[in-house]
């Protein structure tokens, strides 16, 4: 789950974590207070959404009077920000942060993550900060630490020290840098990070290290222990068939085809896709139905897969395991009239009872197709989609 | 021979009196696994599918000398009965369940690391030797006893491989899910190692996905070490970067992690790829044909 920029630095100012005064408006006409509450003479304004590349798309702006906030606020309030993140719809921005302003001398980059190598919480430190940091690592590898960490772990300052290295920080600097990275580290174990991503993190005219912008995802499957997370939750940021999906505890992931996809399984999920594709088709999604495929979960399933004004067939592909076949096939039938499906449906059916499955969904006097091998399967709805 | 679980493993079930638990050990029971007892905090005493439950693991390790345990206990009390096993000095821990924190298994693996424990998983099918013992998930009758290891990433995915080794006439030494999360108890190495060992194991099925390095450092291990032929699938060719295709672990980040990077890796240190799912068993028959 992702959280938004100013949701990131409420957790870092809740961590001692230096960030800039700043207030969020969901309102224009709370725009000028805001300025006047921060004091000052000039503003950053900048459209809260979930992805990165705001500054390019016209998302964030200097300002020298509240005014300016006010005519941001109402030119983006309720509108959709376009970024080379987004998808070409953009993403909707309902709130905007405005900061004071830091005069900056230099960027730099930081970041933490779980490393799958190592098995261990990894800092990412660059003296190239404000740029795509996959870039740097491309062209300048020679600019980038990987320092891997762990938590309450005396070397920590030495830790901090080497990046504090790579990231050229003078002694002064050097000591401001130590108690953040303890800082972020202790943010990161007790929130249950997944990301942590701050880029710009920068010098400013005074000399001092400052957080500039906050990237934080926090690890999903840890949420039931972050209530407070949870609730700062942004479903408008998501796909709206893909936040529905969630809800019905379905993994779902829209893609631009026009075969709609019903697998059990996350990896039997992809595989189909692949097969799909192999034979000369486009899928419209990814989606595990789960485990179990019931009924009931099914036919949610087909009225997700069928939001999708794309979808010209669906191909469900179960491999029964503990559930039989056959139970899954009238469940699939069950499914098929409850949701009135108009397109197409071809169904492989594998594993316990297969061909009783088959049969039971060949006799249902509705329009499915039954086959048993993948590559058929596959190849029919690739030809019913033309 | 096999590899991890036999008719001598004598297993035992936290979170046996569970729905999931009972429904898959009624299942593992029926295969023929020699389910000695189980563990539900508070039932300790009461009789269950007829083998006796425990309050704690240290209580089932005295009385009925387990080697094995699976957990089917909710994902928040994973971290727990995991460290619970493996402190008792269950050496096999096997766990089901999905939906483990990252950081909840970062201490795990570090623990069951220097204790000396074995954990496959979490988020995964389990084990099985066909025809001596089922630990975990999968449907017992498509396996057949015979000279395939199989080592998966994912659930169902590893049921195709199963079925198409078993239509085929193959059959399997053993099948292990490693699970599909970011930091797995045991890697695709860790089992690797295990069937290169197995004088029953004729050829390894390894199936992977996008997500993380694991098939790319498994690429490179078999290169080195493996003198079995290993026949591989790779999931995900058309998932989209940035986006988590259901399991955790299962996301293109940072550039990192596509199928394309995994497949050019694996054929560059002598893997033979399936271009297709429907192809993992033809391509079983025509290396071992060619060896």
């Amino acid at each position: 789950m992702n959280l938004h920029e100013y949701q990131g630095k409420l957790l870092f100012a809740e961590y001692n974590l230096p960030v800039s005064k700043g207030e969020v408006i969901f309102d224009a006409k709370n725009a000028i207070d805001a300025c006047n509450k921060i004091g000052g003479t000039k503003w950053v304004v900048k459209a809260q959404v979930h992805a990165g590349g705001r500054g390019k798309a016209g998302g964030v702006e200097l300002i020298d009077s509240p005014d300016q906030a006010e005519v941001f606020a109402k030119k983006w309030l309720g509108q959709k920000l376009v970024t080379y993140q987004t998808d070409k719809d953009g993403q909707l921005v309902n709130s905007i942060l405005i900061e004071e302003c830091t005069n900056i001398s230099k960027e730099l980059y930081l970041s933490a993550v779980i490393d799958r190598d190592s098995q261990k919480i990894v800092f990412i430190g660059s003296s190239e900060g404000g740029v795509n940091i996959e870039e740097v690592a491309r062209n300048t590898p020679e600019k980038i630490i990987y320092q891997g960490v762990e938590f309450k772990d005396q070397s920590l300052p030495e830790h901090a020290k080497n990046i504090a290295n790579v990231l050229k920080l003078n002694d002064e600097q050097t000591n401001q840098f130590i108690p953040m990275i303890e800082n972020l580290l202790r943010l990161f174990v007790e929130k249950d990070l997944s990301l942590l991503e701050i880029n710009p993190l920068v010098i400013n005219s005074n000399g001092d290290l400052h957080c500039l912008d906050a990237k934080v995802n926090i690890d999903t499957n840890a949420l039931f222990r972050q209530p407070e997370l949870l609730e700062m939750h942004d479903e408008t940021q998501e796909d709206p068939r893909e936040a529905e999906a969630a809800k019905n505890d379905l993994s779902y992931v829209s893609l631009d085809g026009n075969i709609g996809c019903m697998v059990n399984g996350a990896g039997l999920a992809m595989g189909t896709m692949d097969t799909i594709k192999f034979f000369g088709g486009n899928p419209a999604n990814f989606l595990d139905v789960g485990g179990t495929a019931t009924q009931d979960r099914v036919a949610k399933a087909f009225k997700i897969i069928l939001k999708d004004p794309n979808v010209k067939v669906v191909l469900v592909n179960i491999f029964g395991g503990i559930v039989r076949c056959d139970v899954i096939a009238k469940g699939i039938i069950a499914a098929i009239k409850e949701v009135d499906i108009q397109v197409p449906v071809v169904v492989r059916l594998e594993g316990n009872n297969a061909d009783i499955g088959a049969k039971i969904l060949s006799k249902a006097n509705i329009k499915i197709e039954s086959i048993n091998n993948l590559s058929d399967a596959a190849k029919k709805a690739v030809e019913l989609a033309k | 021979m096999s590899i991890l679980v036999n008719k001598e493993t004598r297993l035992i079930v936290q979170g046996f009196t569970g729905s999931q638990g009972t429904l898959h050990s009624e299942q593992s029971i029926e295969y023929g696994t020699n389910i000695v007892g189980g563990v539900t905090p508070g039932k300790g005493g009461q009789e269950h599918l007829g083998k006796p439950v425990f309050n704690s693991v240290k209580e089932a390790v005295d009385k009925v000398e387990p080697n094995a345990s699976i957990i089917f206990v909710p994902a928040k009390f994973c971290k727990d009965s995991i460290l619970e096993a493996a402190e008792a000095g269950i050496k096999l821990i096997i766990c089901i369940t999905e939906g483990v924190p990252t950081l909840d298994m970062l201490d795990v693996k570090k623990y069951v690391d220097n204790i000396g424990a074995r954990l496959i998983g979490p988020n995964c099918p389990g084990v099985i030797t066909p025809g001596e013992a089922k630990l975990g998930i999968m449907p017992g009758n498509i396996h057949l006893p015979g000279s395939i290891g199989i080592i998966s990433r994912s659930g169902t995915l590893t049921y195709e491989a199963v079925k198409q080794t078993t239509d085929l006439g193959f059959g399997q030494s053993s099948c292990v899910g490693i699970g599909g999360d970011p930091i797995p108890g045991s890697s695709f190495i860790d089992i690797l190692k295990l069937f290169e060992e197995d004088t029953q194991t004729e050829a390894i099925v390894m199936v992977g996905e996008i997500g993380g390095t694991a098939e790319e450092a498994a690429a490179e291990y078999i290169k080195n070490n493996i003198s079995k032929p290993v026949i591989s699938y790779i999931a995900g060719q058309t998932a989209p970067a940035g986006k988590r295709m259901g399991h955790a672990g299962a996301i293109i980040a940072g550039g990192k992690g596509t199928a394309a990077d995994k497949i050019s890796k694996l054929k560059e240190c002598g893997v033979h790829v399936a271009d297709n799912l429907v192809e993992i068993g033809n391509k079983v028959s025509e290396v071992l044909k060619i060896n």
